[in-house]
């Protein structure tokens, strides 16, 4: 059966920017075409998205799925339902499950989990070391073969240098990524909030700038000592950012990704020991949130990705220090990042860069919307306005600092090869 | 003038009328420690649940008294005797010990904010025993009552504050309290143990131990946990001792009619010399003795105390 989507701007960066159709068929883009084309099969389905704007599929590399090992929290399944939901077509998963995802079988279990889910596609990311326990290298090379893209040690910092070292050279002839969660656990001693005066007014142990700042610094060094390539996940504050600028003018091979709370909240919206509004790194200061913006603009930042960690309320109705660090963000990441947009920080074609294009470029995939390309799609409705609702998420869990935040924009279709796995009710 | 607060579960969210009658009530409820039969019928039929998860003597023991005083029922429970140990998290202890219906939840928590935790479950009355490193706001009522009485007023004194202002949750509640009855605060310590921002919350941060002391009408001396040593927040008691103690030859600075206070317990030797400690400017035993009163003023007050004596 064929698809068409009429009515739309296309937007494609660096390749179509234009009013056009699209006409989807067998999993595949079969032509984008002028809305006046009239031609099309006898059994064509139309979608029609005037105002709305088509993208190539958005992706998120950073999502935790909870499964195998945390169910309870989230499902392969039900992940890839939010992310569909949340306009993504591809996500990474995280590979710190129950086990971690530190061999080939579990990174297999993984994607035959997604297939069967049939939402949005999943491409796994595995282990760093054995275990993520940060003592020997995992079997990088197998999960390869069985369909990681890249690999992390993400939910903890990887805190032997010479390990380091050893995984960065291992992975070079690989063209395995490695993301790295920057942090010095010893300088986090503890703390649960952004260390400034408002966890000296909660009374809650701070995490300074520098936990993060230290070790992007020291593996910007190993990454220039191995001339290998690294990517740094969710960076949230501006000593970080200059770091990799200036890593970037000389030459490294570093990209980074932010989450959307960077850019949209600071510290001092932690209040009344909200357990939703904890998650590492924390929120950090104005300061910050603005250097964030601006690494976003000159390009220092590479991409935006969700960090999305689902708990249940097990882990976050409890006492702030106790709580798990972590908010879901497949179904509010897009809307939030939308507001960059619209207060003019970002064109809509740098967000689309920032939110598909470079994120597929980081994990080796091409998803130009081109004639016989796979039809992964996203479209976006831009003026619908509304309160966000966690009610209403797809995904298991609830914990979002976002609940009631007004937004402007919404998912109105997501098609994963060429299927439509969401569309927007009531339309 | 009426109290109508649920909770006492930090000073920040009192404002001055509201610890200017705590303070005058637990004036008034002084008195009745000193009566032969020290005990009124007051809150009689009134329960009171004190929940202390983390090692406490003179708190403890204060509350106690203070609802014993008042002819009220109170009950304990530590975390080791607690479901706690069990696994039980706190939200569903708290709703459990509502189930019993009591009047008043004594908590203290070693996590910042437990308090206000458990007081969005529960309807009873919650007071703030002293939760993580946030606040203790019984401790600092008390503090200002003893400096009233002591001084006749609070307003335009200087207090100092020395010590471990960063893992002090007296040092919290004194600062905002004590600057919003219209005091000076100064604090010092090493750098290590002074927070970020720490002057948002009303204080000074002097810039030596000299300066400090200086033209204080109190100072208040903190505690040193030695069991914090592993934190490297400096290099030894002796030398701590040398550098913020004080002592006979620091006490030369301050001013003739300055006041000593101590939250207690002391390490004698250390951020105090035990001449300091039993000298005649000191006033630690006095605040355990206004403790009580104190205490018995927020029982009393949260059980409807003022509405009561209005409507008699």
């Amino acid at each position: 059966m064929q698809i068409r989507i009429k009515g739309a701007r296309v937007l494609d960066p660096g390749n179509i920017d234009d009013k056009k159709d699209i006409i989807v068929k067998d999993g595949m883009i079969e032509a984008v075409v002028d809305p006046e084309y009239s031609e099309s099969a006898d059994d064509c389905r139309v979608v029609h998205a005037d105002k709305m704007i088509i993208v190539p599929g958005l992706i998120d590399i950073h999502v935790h799925l909870r499964e195998p090992g945390y169910e309870y929290k989230e499902t392969v399944a039900t992940g890839l339902k939010a992310a569909a939901k949340g306009g993504f077509t591809s996500v990474c998963s995280m590979p710190n499950t129950k086990p971690v995802n530190d061999n080939a079988q579990t990174t297999k279990f993984i994607i035959n989990r997604a297939v069967e889910a049939g939402f949005s596609r999943v491409y796994p990311t595995g282990a760093i070391t054995s275990g993520s326990r940060g003592e020997s290298l995992a079997e990088i090379y197998e999960m390869k073969q069985a369909g990681i893209v890249a690999v992390t040690d993400d939910g903890r910092p990887l805190e032997n240098a010479i390990l380091m070292r050893r995984a960065l050279e291992y992975c070079r002839d690989l063209e395995m990524p490695i993301f790295i969660h920057a942090e010095d656990l010893s300088l986090v001693n503890g703390g649960s909030m952004n260390e400034s005066e408002f966890s000296t007014f909660y009374g809650i142990k701070g995490i300074p700038n520098a936990a993060e700042s230290v070790m992007v610094v020291r593996d910007i060094a190993l990454a220039e000592l191995t001339d290998a390539q690294i990517h740094f996940c969710h960076i949230s504050t501006r000593e970080s950012v200059e770091a990799i600028r200036q890593a970037k003018k000389r030459g490294v091979k570093v990209t980074c990704e932010t989450a959307p709370h960077y850019f949209t909240l600071t510290d001092e919206d932690v209040k009344d020991y909200n357990t939703n509004f904890k998650m590492n790194p924390p929120l950090r200061s104005e300061k910050d949130r603005k250097a964030i913006i601006q690494g976003l603009q000159d390009g220092t930042i590479d991409l935006i990705a969700s960090d999305h960690a689902p708990h249940s309320s097990v882990e976050k109705d409890v006492e702030f220090d106790m709580a798990a660090f972590g908010i879901v963000g497949l179904e509010t990441s897009l809307a939030l990042s939308l507001k960059l947009v619209q207060d003019n920080s970002l064109s809509m074609e740098e967000l689309v860069t920032k939110m598909s294009k470079n994120p597929a470029k980081r994990i080796g995939i091409n998803n130009d919307i081109k004639p016989g390309k796979t039809a992964d799609l996203t479209v976006i409705d831009p003026e619908i306005s509304y309160k966000i609702n966690p009610e209403k998420f797809e995904s298991k869990s609830m914990n979002t600092p976002f609940a009631d935040f007004s937004v402007k924009g919404d998912v109105f279709l997501t098609m994963v090869n060429g299927k439509i796995v969401y569309q927007k009710s009531g339309v | 003038m009426q109290f109508t607060k649920k909770d006492i579960l930090d000073i920040d969210s009192l404002d001055q009328k509201e610890i200017s009658i705590i303070l005058d009530t637990a004036e008034s409820m002084k008195e009745i420690s000193q009566r032969p039969v020290k005990k009124v019928p007051t809150l009689r039929g009134k329960t009171i649940i004190l929940f202390f998860q983390e090692p406490s003597t003179r708190t403890k023991l204060s509350f106690d008294t203070a609802a014993k005083r008042l002819s009220a029922d109170s009950l304990s429970i530590s975390k080791s005797s607690s479901s706690i140990v069990k696994g039980e998290t706190l939200i569903d202890t708290a709703r459990n010990l509502e189930a019993m219906n009591p009047d008043i939840i004594v908590l203290r928590h070693p996590s910042s904010g437990a308090p206000h935790l458990i007081s969005r479950q529960v309807n009873c009355s919650v007071i703030n025993a002293g939760d993580g490193i946030h606040a203790h706001p019984s401790q600092a009522l008390l503090d200002m009552m003893s400096v009233k009485e002591k001084k006749g007023k609070i307003k335009d004194l200087k207090i100092a504050i020395i010590g471990d202002i960063a893992h002090s949750r007296v040092a919290r509640s004194d600062i905002t309290g004590f600057n919003k009855m219209g005091a000076s605060v100064f604090v010092h310590a090493p750098w290590t143990m002074i927070p970020k921002g720490i002057e948002k919350l009303g204080c000074t941060v002097a810039p030596s131990i000299e300066t400090c002391i200086d033209e204080a009408d109190i100072i208040m001396m903190l505690r040193i946990q030695k069991e914090r040593q592993g934190n490297i927040l400096f290099p030894t008691e002796r030398e701590y001792a040398l550098r913020f103690g004080l002592d006979k030859r620091r006490m030369e600075l301050a001013k003739k009619d300055v006041t000593i206070m101590h939250p207690g317990p002391m390490n004698r030797g250390v951020e105090i010399s035990s001449d300091v400690a039993d000298g005649n400017h000191s006033m630690i035993l006095e605040q355990v003795t206004n403790g009580v009163a104190l205490r018995m003023a927020l029982f009393y007050l949260l059980s409807g105390g003022s509405r009561n004596a209005d409507s008699n």
